[in-house]
């Protein structure tokens, strides 16, 4: 960035106001540059430069604004900061901290307000990296040393990315604030430039790292249907599509709660500000399965309602992703759920109508697909300059109008992402959740998930997995029979198949987030829930084959308790669910003597 | 003043006014319009550029010329008198007095667009309010703060609907009774008489305030007056401290009148010709509702939209349904069995109700009753499909079982008279009653505990 440009600010003149588009007399500026705007230095940004005027969409409201008033570039992009005191806040569409606004300014948000996003009075203890020697060269992305930024997280100290150079000056241990100098570095050009705890970073630039790596393990999410059925690596790109009311919010929200992630960055992009407050009020209560802390120690988020203003949403995606970078620089594994992505494409919507470019589908501009597809790539595991591994994976929530996966949105999407929970109506409407549907969801990460799942839980879990999936595919089938012509059709054979689908369903991939128990389930657990409703399938199909009447074995009362397993046995109650295994076996050994005695006797 | 009063319009259409060499205007400042027969009509502005203002006008532009048409920009935004006054009262979409008494007097005026509540300011809406409807009581609660629309259709009951939760909404604890705003847009005569009779009939018509457009007033002034009536309504819960209970019809008629005025701005049209700011919009009118930390006071927000043909993937249902804490859809197939009220359960929602229920707030067993209901529900109505194709005889006894239950649900419990106004625990004994139809083995979604207590056992 080039600080010479920037020192004489340029000053312009509003020209017209059109909602969140104002044009503003302003040569010099640079497209992406800030701007304030008018007497009331509302905030925006540059997107579009002719002759010596520029468009510029605001990040707030323009009432008020009058043609005439003057404009202030301000001479960098749209940028965040980055430093410790992120992970436990929430910030709006362009990082400005929402609990400070609310201490200082009340219940709304006024406008062309400025506030720092990190704390600036706050002092963190600093620990150098002790190998670290003066003249040492230091790559962008090299640890300068750790601050315990939560209980849980180490907040690493990085060479940021634009302050390679030899080392001058490194600290010693002790509390520093924000802005006091932990180090200096004199970087090729021969000039001398500090370090501290924090810096900036331009959202819309992706954060440089070394390579990109490969995902190898999955993102563990305790949601049977997504762990066991279509899993998503660490690194992954997912989407959740879904109608109203089938359950995407509270799929994200499972899995910000029981992920394996390091940290979790929740962006409500253009969604209900109820929702953020469930997870501001409910987080800080809520434990870690993993470290037993806090949930609210390793999440961060970005809120930006359906009702602010609309131009900030386009924003609040790319300060979300910069934010999970720079997680992920630091070595961690960041979970990104960006709830939805369609009102942040509708916000792309709006400003290009605004501007009156040409619109192609449904009104949706013409760069929609690559625009979602750049977003979408910076997700990903990769190798940091500090030679750590670290990676994004981004799940975002998609909102199809009428629930119509054909959609400019959903459609773009599915070609970028590699695991797709589709959210089903149907199954909502009758209260099966997660609603996500089994015969329209897809995952590309099985296999190498499956190298995972056979080498910590059982070497059969991609078997099992398979065959459930077959079960449910011939239950579809099955059932379509049963609506033209009746049960009577079926054979016994296939009335159990029935029985043993309804079984999966049941009691493998309907779970309840609201139940304490079934919320969160092992790998483990998953596990045994899947080869235990599959046993109970297979033991009776081989009764059925005898010739025991199909009626004998739906009526059996172990076909509820399999049912209830899951709410009754919490994930570590393995040794339960081992032991009610047997009993079913034993159950089913049982009815295969009596049988056999009965018919004997027959003959 | 008179320096900013302009006799320059160079285009009038379809409510929307331009005029050439004007001063500097803001942007949303309001405007004064006096025709060729001196009659005044209000405005505001929604684009503002050097030398020329584009002005929406709330009459509408009809019956307008350009020549002598004056035009005086007030240099103020558009704000509305408040005071405590207002309830008792019934105003038009831009909150002038329709019921021949004096505007409200206050120096108290806020801004009709409001600004976003911060969401770190919000808190969690859940208590529970009792509607003493079954339907929704118990399967789809309400509680204070929410935004529950009702997705209706022409000929349905929803007016009765929103009257009778209106008449019964109250805390289970509490006998705190809710202030009402009263939002109409486009409605029929009748339908406006019907809400004033029914206000007046339950006595509570000192505590409503209501906000009425006609379906032959002027479709610009509709989309005032939900901004409006929000504006009220905060006031009555933020800075008054009152519970306040937001009914607005139709809201299908407010986003016709948006696309009305967008499609006459040149908007570039999205689904079925709705600007591409219809959720924006809808958002900045739903969000408005809700709880606030330290306030004692909340908006809950009952919106009545109707599907055109019944459609409820149509651009307005569907994007409300995306924007509100739930829905509760009615059926014409139940209106027409003789149901009242005919809530479709299925498709019905409320985003809160975990929270509002239970334990605490209502009783231990109510959420698992919900779903178990719910769950029944849904494969009696698969059963009773099967049933109309290979007939009711052919069905297993299971299944025969199921289609008992679907038919004495949608009878005793869906169905209820109009002032029938059930308690909580009366939802629940009733849900259980359907539920013992049942052996405890079929109910798997409850727990044993829940069985123990209330399983009629007779299985």
């Amino acid at each position: 960035m080039d600080k010479a440009m920037s020192e004489q600010n340029n000053r312009g003149i509003i020209r017209e106001i059109n909602g969140p588009i104002v044009t503003i007399t302003l040569p010099g500026v640079r497209n992406g540059e800030q701007v304030k705007i008018g007497e009331r230095g509302l905030y925006g940004e540059v997107i579009t430069l002719r002759g010596d005027n520029a468009v510029v969409q605001a990040y707030e409201s323009t009432e008020g604004v009058r043609p005439g008033e003057p404009a202030e570039a301000l001479g960098w992009p749209l940028s965040v900061e980055l430093g410790p005191g992120l992970l436990g806040s929430i910030f709006d569409g362009v990082q400005r901290p929402l609990e400070e606004i609310f201490e200082g300014h009340g219940d709304h948000i006024p406008r062309g307000l400025s506030l720092p996003a990190l704390d600036r009075e706050k002092s963190w203890h600093f620990v150098p990296e002790e190998s670290l020697e003066r003249g040492t060269h230091l790559e962008s992305g090299i640890r300068l040393g750790t601050v315990q930024e939560t209980e849980t997280v180490e907040h690493r100290v990085l060479v940021p990315p634009d302050r390679a150079g030899e080392l001058v000056e490194l600290a010693p241990e002790g509390d520093y604030t924000l802005e006091d100098t932990i180090g200096r570095v004199r970087t090729p050009d021969g000039r001398t430039r500090k370090l501290k705890l924090y810096h900036r970073w331009p959202v819309r630039n992706a954060r440089p790292y070394v390579k990109r790596d490969h995902g190898v393990a999955p993102l563990i999410t305790g949601q049977r249907i997504l762990d066991t059925f279509f899993p998503l690596l660490k690194g992954g790109k997912g989407a959740v599509p879904g109608p109203f009311g089938a359950g995407k919010t509270v799929v994200q929200q499972q899995i910000a709660r029981w992920s394996n992630a390091d940290i979790v960055i929740y962006v409500g992009c253009g969604e209900r500000g109820n929702e953020l407050v469930d997870i501001l009020e409910t987080f800080p209560t809520l434990q870690d399965p993993y470290s037993g802390r806090k949930l609210m120690e390793r999440t961060l988020l970005v809120a930006n309602t359906s009702n602010m203003p609309v131009v900030a949403r386009e924003a609040s995606i790319y300060v979300g992703m910069t934010m999970a970078e720079y997680y992920r620089d630091q070595g961690y594994d960041v979970v990104m759920l960006a709830d939805s992505t369609s009102r942040w494409a509708e916000a792309l919507r709006e400003v290009s109508g605004r501007l009156g470019q040409m619109p192609v589908e449904e009104g949706y501009p013409a760069y929609l697909a690559s625009r979602l597809a750049a977003v979408y790539e910076r997700a990903g595991r990769v190798e940091t300059g500090g030679c750590d591994k670290g990676s994004v994976t981004l799940i975002g929530a998609v909102s199809p109008p009428g629930g119509d996966f054909s959609e400019p949105v959903t459609a773009h999407t599915k070609e970028i992402i590699q695991t797709f929970w589709a959210l089903s109506k149907e199954l909502a409407d009758a209260r099966h959740y997660p609603a996500i549907d089994w015969t329209g969801s897809f995952s590309e990460h099985v296999s190498t998930a499956g190298k995972w799942w056979h080498k910590e839980i059982d070497p059969d879990w991609e078997a099992r997995r398979g065959e459930a999936l077959a079960l449910l595919a011939r239950d579809a089938e099955l059932l379509r029979i049963v609506n033209l012509v009746g049960p009577e059709a079926l054979s016994s054979a296939q009335r159990w198949e029935l029985e043993g689908a309804a079984l999966i369903k049941d009691g493998v991939l309907q779970q309840s987030a609201l139940d304490e128990v079934d919320t969160f389930s092992s790998p483990e657990k998953q596990f045994l829930l899947l080869d235990m409703a599959l046993t109970v399938y297979e033991k009776g199909a081989e009764l059925i084959e005898l010739g025991v009447p199909v009626q004998e074995l739906t009526d059996l009362p172990l076909l509820a308790k399999a049912r209830r397993a899951k709410q009754v046995y919490d994930s570590t109650q393995t040794e339960q669910l081992l032991e009610l295994m047997e009993e079913f076996n034993q159950s089913f050994d049982k009815i295969r003597t009596e049988y056999a005695k009965f018919e004997e006797h027959a003959q | 003043m008179s320096a900013r009063e302009y006799r320059t319009s160079s285009y009038a259409q379809g409510g929307l006014l331009e005029v050439r060499n004007t001063p500097e205007v803001s942007f949303g400042d309001r405007v004064l319009i006096r025709d060729h027969m001196n009659r005044i009509r209000n405005g505001q502005v929604i684009k503002s550029s050097e030398g020329s203002v584009l002005i929406q006008v709330f009459e509408g532009t009809s019956d307008i010329d350009l020549e002598s048409t004056w035009v005086r920009f007030l240099d103020e935004p558009f704000e509305i008198s408040l005071s405590p006054e207002l309830l008792g009262r019934v105003f038009n979409g831009i909150g002038q007095p329709k019921d021949g008494r004096p505007p409200i007097v206050s120096n108290l005026r806020r801004n009709i667009s409001g600004t976003a509540i911060n969401p770190a300011a919000r808190t969690y809406p859940r208590e529970f309010i009792q509607t003493g409807i079954s339907t929704i009581d118990g399967l789809n609660s309400l509680v204070r703060g929410q935004k529950l629309p009702i997705f209706s259709a022409s000929g349905l009951p929803h007016n009765r609907l929103a009257a009778q939760i209106v008449r019964q909404a109250k805390l289970v604890d509490e006998e705190s009774h809710f202030s009402i705003v009263f939002a109409a847009m486009g409605v029929s005569y009748a339908d406006a008489r019907f809400f004033q009779e029914e206000f007046s009939n339950s006595g509570v018509l000192g505590n409503v305030v209501m906000y009425i457009n006609l379906a032959d007033d002027s479709p610009v002034e509709r989309l005032a007056l939900p901004r409006v009536a929000l504006t009220a309504a905060e006031y009555l819960a933020f800075e008054l401290d009152r519970h306040v209970l937001v009914v607005m019809t139709d809201m299908t008629n407010y986003a016709e009148a948006l696309r009305e005025v967008g499609t006459a701005k040149g908007d570039v049209p999205s689904r079925k010709g709705y600007p591409g700011y219809l959720y924006s919009d809808l958002a900045e009118i739903y969000e408005r509702s809700g709880r606030i930390r330290d306030r004692h006071g909340s908006i809950t927000l009952v919106p009545v939209v109707s599907m055109p043909s019944d459609d409820i993937t149509h651009p307005i249902p569907d994007l409300t349904g995306y924007i509100t804490e739930g829905q509760i859809v009615l059926s014409r197939e139940l209106h027409n069995q003789g149901i009242y009220p005919p809530v479709h359960i299925s498709p019905s929602l409320s985003r809160l109700m975990k929270d509002g229920i239970g334990k605490d707030d209502t009783r231990e067993d109510h959420p698992r009753v919900a779903n178990q209901l719910f769950a029944l529900y849904a494969r009696a109505l698969e059963t009773r499909n099967l049933a109309s194709i290979i007939g009711a005889d052919e069905l297993s006894e299971r299944d025969r079982r199921y289609l008992g239950f679907a038919d004495e649900f949608d009878k005793r419990f869906v169905g209820q008279d109009e002032d029938e106004d059930r308690s909580i625990i009366e939802t629940l004994n009733l849900a259980w009653e359907l539920l013992s139809i049942f052996p405890k083995d079929a109910l798997t979604r409850v727990k044993e505990t829940d069985l123990a207590k209330y399983h009629h056992t007779g299985d």
